[in-house]
């Protein structure tokens, strides 16, 4: 005979926070930093994501940008798509909205990643979870080899994170390459896609492990590159988006094929997926 | 627990009484079909059903229901704990509805599904008419051995009433002196649930639902998703008439103030065009092949990965519901099981 379980807590029901800060980094991104309103931390790790509510407007998944080393908030980067992007770029400091979460898979910065030369691939809105990521590598730097970070966007306009991108340049040990599809008259740096980049770094491939988040076409590509470059399948993880509704392994919005991108990902490693036919 | 036999005066009475306590919702015609809806008169019921329109789950998972209700002071939860009895459920449809109990329950579990349900005492009744596509026969679900709060059987002009649960013997209760059922009337129910078995087949599966996950697991590629699928409209009535169908979208719905309103959840279709678009436009189903293959591997694969059991209870409603007559799972699994072609 089936028992039917009962819970108490709501999982659909948002815990108000605080917007803290509210910037605009690029004509299409905002860049926002929340505090929950109970003070406590939102106790994520790097590559969760958390659902955003705007009352009124609905809620959307929302990748957080900042490391779990950085005590005061939690960060977001949001570009400007849909309903709940755009209530967001009304928000100002004091104001308030809901959150869920964190949910999903982490990048393995205390597993697989511990020890190795990392190597970040990132296309336009791909760095935003990746810099939790990064700033966690750079905070706990003695505890990872060669940092690589390459980040390529449509145009220079575009660049997100562009003075902190210096900052990681100027660690020790990390290299940080951006290249743009298309130049303006100002660009003096690298044009072409982000495989371009590839041939430019040299990586111990037995020591090195590659994270990749990007547009869905990006990573494909990509991944024949690192293959060129002898780094294993099992040896990177892919950051993949999917509308993830509920954040909960329930709405079937986010599924590939039989994953559930909001529980089993948004992280995973390749070798898991590479079979997975509408994952890559 | 014993077995109750009553007759239909004993019946009406029992349905009278209860229809005087709490909310009753029973199969009642509806034009020429059938449908559940909350029901005024025990004359109104209509348990020689062949199936209702619409599966029962809509009174656990409602097409909408309010989440959460928010104001500018925040966000609170709204659950429905309102008693109910869900009166005349088929095997198959109750199996569905067991199935649903599992997906809420699991991980993190939804109280606002779990809560509605925990009210609801469901009467199980089995099949006096078989409808035109039912297959539950061949998918071991014509039948509900177990499970469910009371299991009714007819027999002749007779009912057998066993109750299965706490809660099914509270709504049995007023029958404490009607007789009990006699060994022969429960040979009369084994012989019911023997021939349902054999006749709730309008299409026969030719492979064993057990070997349904391995047969699509096989099958990513076969022609049949892209023959189909150039006739399907992506309606998504096939989704909407399923029992084990529960995807669902999540909206906002705001007052005239617009500073308050509710968060509701509506029903949602895999076979909708826009189900797997993500902000920013990019659609990860994009083909009509896509989209109706994952539904038949979800039902069958990835769902029985998930709960080892197979999301088709053979209600045969999509096979009616389908314009362009291409939802019929049972011609897709044989079509699989004869190999590409």
């Amino acid at each position: 005979m089936s028992q039917i379980l009962t819970a108490e807590k709501d999982i659909y029901l948002p815990e108000p926070a605080d917007v803290v800060r509210a910037e605009p980094m690029t004509k299409m991104e905002m860049f926002f930093e929340f505090k929950l309103s109970s003070g406590r931390p939102l106790g994520h790790m790097p590559g969760q994501f958390a659902e955003v509510a705007i009352p009124g407007i609905g809620e959307a998944p929302i990748s957080i940008s900042s490391s779990p080393t950085y005590r005061s908030g939690f960060q977001m980067v949001v570009r400007n798509v849909g309903n709940v992007s755009a209530a967001m770029h009304r928000l100002a400091p004091g104001k308030k909205v809901g959150i869920r979460g964190p949910f999903g898979t982490q990048f393995p910065v205390d597993g697989a990643m511990k020890g190795q030369d990392l190597l970040f691939v990132c296309g336009g809105i791909g760095l935003v979870p990746v810099r939790s990521a990064i700033d966690y590598v750079l905070h706990h730097r003695k505890d990872y080899g060669r940092v690589t970070i390459l980040f390529g966007t449509k145009s220079p306009a575009e660049r997100l994170f562009v003075e902190e991108a210096k900052q990681w340049a100027a660690q020790p040990d990390t290299t940080f390459l951006e290249t743009v599809d298309r130049g303006d008259e100002h660009w003096k740096g690298s044009v072409g896609v982000i495989t371009t980049l590839m041939p430019k770094v040299k990586v111990d491939p037995a020591r090195t492990v590659a994270v990749i988040c990007g547009p869905p076409i990006m990573y494909k590509f990509v991944i024949l590159e690192l293959d060129k470059m002898g780094i294993g399948k099992d040896r990177i993880f892919v950051s993949l988006e999917r509308h993830m509704k509920c954040g909960v392994g329930k709405c079937g919005h986010c599924q590939i094929n039989g994953l559930y991108v909001c529980q089993d990902g948004p992280v995973f490693r390749y070798t898991d997926v590479a079979e997975v036919r509408e994952a890559i | 627990m014993s077995i109750k036999k009553i007759g239909p005066a004993a019946l009406e009475r029992w349905v009278d009484g209860l229809i005087g306590r709490q909310t009753v919702i029973g199969v009642q015609a509806k034009g020429d079909k059938f449908a559940f809806a909350p029901l005024a008169k025990t004359s109104a019921l209509r348990l020689d059903y062949d199936v209702a329109v619409t599966a029962p789950k809509a009174f656990l998972q409602p097409p909408c229901e309010t989440l959460l209700r928010f104001n500018p002071k925040g966000y609170e939860s709204v659950v429905d704990e309102q008693p109910f009895v869900l009166f005349g459920v088929h095997p198959y449809d109750a199996a569905a509805i067991l199935q649903m109990d599992v997906v809420f329950a699991e991980g993190q579990a939804d109280i606002h599904y779990l809560k509605r349900r925990a009210q609801a005492t469901l009467v199980v009744s089995d099949v006096q008419q078989p409808s035109a596509n039912v297959f539950a026969g061949c998918m071991n679900t014509a039948v509900l051995e177990q499970g469910g709060d009371v299991m009714l059987t007819r027999i002749g002009d007779a009912y057998l009433v066993e109750s299965r649960s706490d809660k099914g013997a509270a709504l049995v209760k007023s029958l404490a002196g009607e007789p009990d059922a006699a060994p022969a009337d429960l040979q009369l129910r084994k012989k019911t649930w023997d021939d349902n078995r054999k006749r709730l087949r309008r299409h026969e599966l030719k492979v064993k639902p057990g070997d349904l996950p391995a047969l699509l697991a096989r099958s990513y590629d076969h022609p049949v998703w892209e023959e189909k699928s150039k006739r399907c409209f992506s309606c998504g009535s096939c989704n909407l008439v399923c029992p084990t169908c529960y995807c669902f979208n999540v909206r906002d719905d705001v007052r005239w103030d617009l500073q308050s309103g509710e968060r509701v959840r509506t029903w949602d279709g895999c076979m909708l065009a826009e189900f797997a678009l993500v902000a920013g436009g990019h659609n990860f189903r994009k083909k009509k092949p896509e989209r109706y293959r994952h539904r038949y591997l979800r039902k069958g694969q990835y769902l029985f990965e998930q709960h080892r059991q197979i999301a088709c209870v053979g209600c045969g409603r999509c096979i009616g519901a389908c314009v362009t007559k291409i939802a019929n799972p049972v011609e897709i699994y044989n079509r699989l099981a004869e190999g590409p072609r």
